[in-house]
């Protein structure tokens, strides 16, 4: 689809006429009769880690008003590995509640999200988070985003390194340009003849996003496949860290009816020392800097970078940048992307909790106080927070008095624990979608608990009421929810009607395909009632879902890229 | 133009004509070039005897360009902003006359003016056009759906054959469009996900279309008839006379959560029945409440079917006759009489008078019925009330813009005291009771005082807090209209930002097209330490003082208790501190400004 006159997308000139990211943002804080920034601003602002949204429940009846959209900002906080003190905690429940919309957002990639904040308070909001020693920088825009690593608190010593690389990279892949200082935080300003350079992603930054994350195996919660970058911990005989495989070429976002659009799994290329991480890291950042196409966004991310020119090109080219070889890759086995909810006692001895928190929502409802339930917890003080891939929080290295006293907290709150949930919920995951998402075309995050308890009678019928199946649900084709790597994948199409994706494997290694296309709830269940029965009926022992439909020849399994397209239009 | 440019094209004109008409038409703006263009073709099509016919009065700006194609799309995605602006860019190599807009900018009344339409449109939702094509979708659907004889059209429809409602946004205009008596340049075409081939070949098939008829226009302008005059007295015709008129419009404008309720209310006139300029307001004939009606009623304890002297029943009396809301002196003195209720009656006293306003101002006649009641005739009260008066509203819209429509804004009155709900008349009338298609009686109100500086270069301040907006509103669509090269400076006030900015997104279009200069706003809720719009003049202090230097007119318009002074006292802070003048002075220099006619107050 990229241009064939080789024109750069609209967004590469913005970047370039910005000023490392300046725009001219500060005229858009500074104008009263908008709530709005500045169009170009608007793609600024997300180096920033804010986006322009509106209320689109109230888009047309607004504009019978005569009034402009209800424009409000959706802010993101870095929390590379998803780790936060109990302080940073209150820090983003107390915005949240003042700048915000009353609620905090975990997110799929371990960070905080608030929704809601109005023009003249982002000022404010930006400062207080910087505040609390979180960043907003760069938690979205052509940049390496939040870095992700695995929650596996109780293998401690391997969790820490590996928290502490996550730490490292995120800090060596920052913009380094002051705008963001200067807009927010008063940094003085830049002399109009001075020279600045970002010395690793220059003038222009990326093509387009850039992600990446760590996995400690067997867990696969990060889904490190769907990552631009992805480091898989390989343990030493002595269970302390040895080095990593090195995977790359992930993604998951697609466009409905454009066919050369299509997730990717990554590549496992090859492995490295922990010591060489960040070199690889910044290597891979600069092959997709001066290789990446420019030319259009739908076709910028690396994994078409790769997918174009061949894996074995991209790790010729990345050897170019490196001062030494990348090893044979290491034997490594997945076993879930899923969460361990409820609580587990670590290697060290210290307890860690994790909370299933619905579609990482939290927010304070009758009988059902979530927010002031983790107010409380990090009131306490104790133990570290970490925000898990899945959207969920654990609350870690509690000793046995700490254990008890957040134990009263949940009870007190009435907060759901782990067994009362079905196997289906507890991997469920959806996206924001409406009303704040400016690109969803269906319900998501405000549905899929709904659709679930649907779902759980017909699971339930078949005695599948505690069979784990991921099963994960988005907007649009974006894949926020990584819904291309879900053994039931539901992506929006329109209002009421999605697209069914089956056959992905539980460990996050292959992909599903297309089973049915714009439908809506009905029909929906209608189709999965009959294979839920027969996987009832046919599985295997510790047969998962996804694996029993492929065997069944339901779905044929998905093999690359371009594969997932392969057979769509047959889609009844 | 010039000589040689003009015998570079080939034209019946001599080089003597050619001259006269450089020496006539030297100097003038391309305002009053495109305005002469346009009486110049009127006198042809007129046979040349224009002259005799004043009818026939200058074209707006955009009339001037008959055959001109304009590319108006909807877009939610982009795809369709992306192909109109390819398609803008190969009318303009083509050396067309074109323009592209994106329906979010389009004035829906242009639509009448427009000849050559090439619209593109994609479908959303459940078959829904995207929401920028809204306010364009329900005028061709609704009660005021313009006849489009002159209109010809094609449309690209934008859409994906996966849903059910393929391409249908782009259907129903295609279709609704010639059912309004357009005529299709040729057929719609509906693309699917995959549209750049078929898209392409619409644009070409398009373009050469209009390429044809606007070398067989040759750009022949025939002026727009129904457009008034430059706004000097042209008013004064049908000055007074009522008319009906029907409610094509009624519309809350205040966002969910407001603490206002204000409607923008639209009447549908026949074209120049009903002459009026910007400045002037419109008196409403209204009918009372009902609920009203009915309590007062039943707290009479008199029957609504009661025959009045004259036949009427007391029911349809007190519904449109008399004033039963505003509770005056004259009530209380004949009700205190009448019902004979001494406690009343003391308040009379002439040493009285304050204690009786602010009774009066607190209550409605329903009120005073029920702190007194007294035993009273149907027929005895009515003899108390007085006639129902109707209302002013100032007119939110310039006749230039929209001919056959007045436009307003009402701020309804309904409040609760003691513990009871309570209407204003009118106010309530007009925005909750009267629904498209209801007949309403009004009549202009002149108001000479509250107008546009005759001379269009002049530069104008503009203050209103509230409703106060309201005449803004149709001087900004005037100035417009005249192609005004005079500055706009608005003021505005109200409580919320988000959700009691009225016409805020007429005014940001207003001011994307360079009419509005500045506007400054002042939302008194939305920060602990109220802000009010003195406050933006006194911070603008200079700039105001600058502007009133180069001779601009300033407006106040709204409120008269609070609003109106405090302005008034800030404009003379602006103009002591910016001209370093004593207080005095700077009075003396406003005062001098009222007598010169450029300080003009509409507050109510
Ligand atoms: C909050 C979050 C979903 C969630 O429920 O947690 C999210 C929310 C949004 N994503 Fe996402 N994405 C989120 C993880 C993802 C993931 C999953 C991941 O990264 O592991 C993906 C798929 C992986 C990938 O990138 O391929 C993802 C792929 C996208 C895309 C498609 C990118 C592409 O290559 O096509 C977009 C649209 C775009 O970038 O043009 C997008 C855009 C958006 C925006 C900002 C919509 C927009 O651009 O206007 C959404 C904001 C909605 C809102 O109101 O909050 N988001 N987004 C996740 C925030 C992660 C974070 O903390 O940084
Ligand atoms: C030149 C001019 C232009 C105007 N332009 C506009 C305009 O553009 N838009 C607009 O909305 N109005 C405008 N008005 C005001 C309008 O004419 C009416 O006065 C207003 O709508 C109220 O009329 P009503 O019939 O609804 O209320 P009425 O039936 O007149 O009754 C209102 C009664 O309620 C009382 N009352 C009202 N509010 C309260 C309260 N909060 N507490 C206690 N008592 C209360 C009043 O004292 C009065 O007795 C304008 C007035 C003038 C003179
Ligand atoms: C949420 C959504 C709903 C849609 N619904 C329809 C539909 O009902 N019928 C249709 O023909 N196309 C539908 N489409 C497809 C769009 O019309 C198509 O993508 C078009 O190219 C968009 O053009 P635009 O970017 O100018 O809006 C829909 C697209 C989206 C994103
Ligand atoms: S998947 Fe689509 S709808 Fe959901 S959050 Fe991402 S962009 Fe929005």
């Amino acid at each position: 689809m990229s241009d064939p006159k080789r024109q750069l997308s609209p967004v590469e000139h913005i970047k370039r006429a910005s000023r490392h990211l300046r725009g001219t943002i500060e005229l858009g804080l500074a104008d009263q009769l908008t709530g709005a920034l500045a169009e170009d601003d608007t793609q600024l602002s997300k180096f920033h880690g804010f986006y322009q949204q509106d209320d689109r429940d109230l888009r047309s009846e607004r504009q019978k008003q005569k009034l402009e959209p209800a424009y409000s900002f959706m802010i993101r906080a870095r929390v590379p590995a998803g780790r936060c003190t109990p302080a940073q905690w209150l820090a983003m429940d107390a915005i949240a509640r003042t700048h915000g919309n009353g609620t905090l957002r975990l997110t799929t990639r371990q960070a905080f999200q608030l929704h809601g904040v109005i023009k003249r308070n982002l000022r404010p909001t930006i400062r207080a988070i910087n505040d609390s020693l979180l960043d907003t920088l760069a938690a979205c825009g052509d940049v390496n985003r939040n870095v992700m690593a695995s929650v596996n608190p109780w293998r401690s010593a391997l969790h820490a390194q590996v928290a502490e690389l996550a730490d490292a990279v995120s800090a060596h892949l920052s913009p380094q340009t002051g705008a963001y200082h200067e807009i927010w935080l008063d940094g003085e300003k830049l002399a109009p003849d001075a020279v600045e350079v970002e010395p690793i992603y220059g003038d222009t930054y990326l093509p387009r996003k850039f992600k990446m994350g760590f996995v400690v195996p067997p867990e696969n919660d990060i889904d490190v496949f769907s990552q631009d970058l992805g480091f898989v911990a390989l343990a030493g005989d002595d269970g302390t860290l040895a080095g990593f495989n090195v995977v790359v070429g992930g993604g998951m976002g697609t466009t409905h009816g454009e066919p050369d659009t299509f997730p990717r799994l990554g590549d496992v290329i090859g492995r490295c020392l922990p010591g060489q991480v960040l070199a690889v890291s910044e290597g891979v950042v600069k092959v997709q800097r001066d290789f990446g196409d420019r030319t259009n966004r739908k076709h910028a991310r690396m994994k078409y970078t790769i997918e174009d020119r061949g894996v074995e090109w991209f790790v010729r080219t990345l050897q170019e940048n490196l001062s030494f070889e990348l090893e044979q890759a290491g034997p490594v086995r997945f076993m879930g992307t899923g969460d361990r909810l409820g609580w587990v006692q670590g290697d060290d001895g210290c307890w860690h909790y994790t909370q299933f928190i619905e579609n990482g929502r939290l927010r304070d409802r009758e009988g059902h106080t979530l927010l002031g339930a983790f107010r409380e917890i990090a009131g306490l003080g104790h133990g570290q927070f970490v925000l898990t891939p899945n959207q969920n929080v654990t609350i870690s290295a509690l000793d046995d008095v700490q254990r008890s006293a957040v134990e009263t907290v949940l009870s007190r709150h009435g907060i759901v624990r782990k067994g009362v949930l079905s196997g289906l919920r507890r991997n469920s995951m959806a996206c924001v979608g409406f009303p704040t998402c400016a690109l969803s075309m269906a319900e998501s995050e405000r549905y899929l608990p709904d659709l679930v308890t649907r779902l759980e009678r017909s699971l339930d019928a078949h005695g599948l009421a505690e069979a784990p199946i991921v099963i994960r649900m988005t907007g649009c084709p974006n894949g926020c929810a990584r819904p291309f790597l879900a053994e039931i994948g539901l992506v929006g199409k329109a209002p009421g009607r999605y697209n069914l994706y089956l056959g992905a494997g539980f460990d996050g290694a292959r992909l599903n395909r297309l089973y049915r296309e714009n439908i809506d709830e009905d029909t929906l269940v209608a189709e999965l009632e009959p294979l839920f029965a027969r996987y009832a009926a046919e599985r295997e022992r510790d047969e998962h879902f996804g694996d029993f439909l492929v065997r069944a020849g339901v779905i044929r399994a998905v093999s690359s890229g371009p594969d997932f397209r392969a057979d769509e239009g047959q889609a009844a | 133009m010039t000589q040689s440019a003009a015998s570079r094209i080939d034209t019946p004109l001599n080089d003597e004509d050619l001259s006269r008409l450089q020496v006539l038409a030297g100097g003038f703006s391309a305002t009053k070039l495109t305005w002469a263009s346009g009486f110049l073709a009127g006198l042809a099509a007129a046979g040349g005897n224009a002259w005799a016919t004043p009818a026939a009065s200058p074209a707006l700006p955009e009339a001037a360009q008959t055959a001109r194609l304009t590319i108006l799309y909807a877009s939610q995605t982009g795809n369709g902003r992306r192909l109109a602006e390819a398609m803008q860019a190969d009318a303009q190599a083509r050396g067309l006359a074109s323009r592209v807009v994106s329906m979010a900018d389009y004035r829906p009344a242009e639509l009448r003016k427009e000849a050559l339409l090439a619209l593109i449109v994609s479908t959303h939702g459940e078959g829904d056009p995207p929401d920028d094509a809204e306010p364009l979708h329900e005028y061709l659907f609704g009660p005021k759906a313009p006849k489009l004889a002159g209109l010809h059209f094609t449309v690209l429809a934008l859409g994906d054959s996966s849903y059910a409602a393929f391409c249908k946004a782009g259907r129903d205009f295609d279709e609704r469009l010639v059912a309004l008596g357009a005529q299709r340049l040729h057929a719609r075409v509906d693309c699917d996900v995959d549209y750049e081939t078929r898209a392409d070949q619409w644009r070409t098939t398009t373009l050469d279309e209009a390429r044809q008829r606007q070398q067989a226009a040759g750009g022949k302008v025939v002026p727009h008839l129904h457009a008034v005059g430059p706004a000097s007295g042209a008013a004064a015709t049908a000055d007074g006379v009522p008319v009906i008129a029907e409610v094509l419009t009624n519309q809350r404008i205040t966002g969910r959560g407001s603490s206002k309720l204000v409607s923008h209310v639209e009447f549908g006139v026949e074209e120049g029945s009903l002459a009026y300029e910007p400045g002037d307001a419109l008196a409403v004939t209204t009918d009372n409440p009902p609920a009203l009606v009915a309590e007062i009623i039943s707290t009479l304890g008199v029957s609504p079917a009661a025959e009045l002297p004259g036949g009427q029943r007391m029911q349809s009396a007190l519904t449109s006759r008399f004033e039963i809301t505003i509770a005056a002196r004259s009530f209380v003195e004949r009700y205190a009489q009448a019902a004979d209720v001494p406690g009343l009656a003391a308040l009379l006293a002439p040493e009285r008078r304050e204690a009786l306003n602010r009774y009066l101002g607190e209550r409605q006649i329903i009120d005073i019925l029920y702190e007194h009641p007294a035993q009273i005739s149907a027929e005895a009260f009515v003899a108390t009330l007085r006639p129902l008066k109707p209302r002013l509203y100032s007119i939110a819209s310039s006749p230039l813009a929209t001919p056959d429509e007045v436009h307003l804004t009402v701020a309804e009155v309904s409040y609760t005291a003691f513990d009871r709900p309570h209407w204003g008349a009118a106010s309530s009338h007009l925005a909750s009771r009267l629904t498209p298609g209801a007949a309403v009686e009004i009549r202009v109100e002149p108001n000479p005082r509250f107008r546009l500086p005759a001379d269009d270069s002049l530069p104008v301040i503009m203050i209103g807090a509230g409703t106060g907006v309201a005449p803004y509103r149709a001087f900004l669509e005037h100035r417009e209209a005249l192609g005004a090269s005079g500055h706009n400076w608005l003021f505005f006030g109200e409580r919320n930002f988000s959700t009691d900015f009225l016409y805020q997104l007429d005014f940001a279009r207003f001011r994307k097209r360079g009419v509005l200069t500045r506007m400054d706003v002042a939302f008194s809720r939305d920060q602990r330490e109220k802000a009010y719009v003195q406050h933006r003049i006194n911070e603008q202090a200079h700039e105001v003082y600058a502007w009133l230097e180069r001779g601009a007119y300033v407006y106040v318009c709204g409120d008269a208790t609070h609003m109106a002074p405090d302005v008034h006292a800030a404009l003379a802070d602006a103009v002591a501190s910016a001209a370093g003048v004593s207080d005095e002075v700077a009075e003396e220099y406003l005062k001098a400004l009222k007598r010169h006619g450029r300080y003009l107050r509409d507050v109510y």
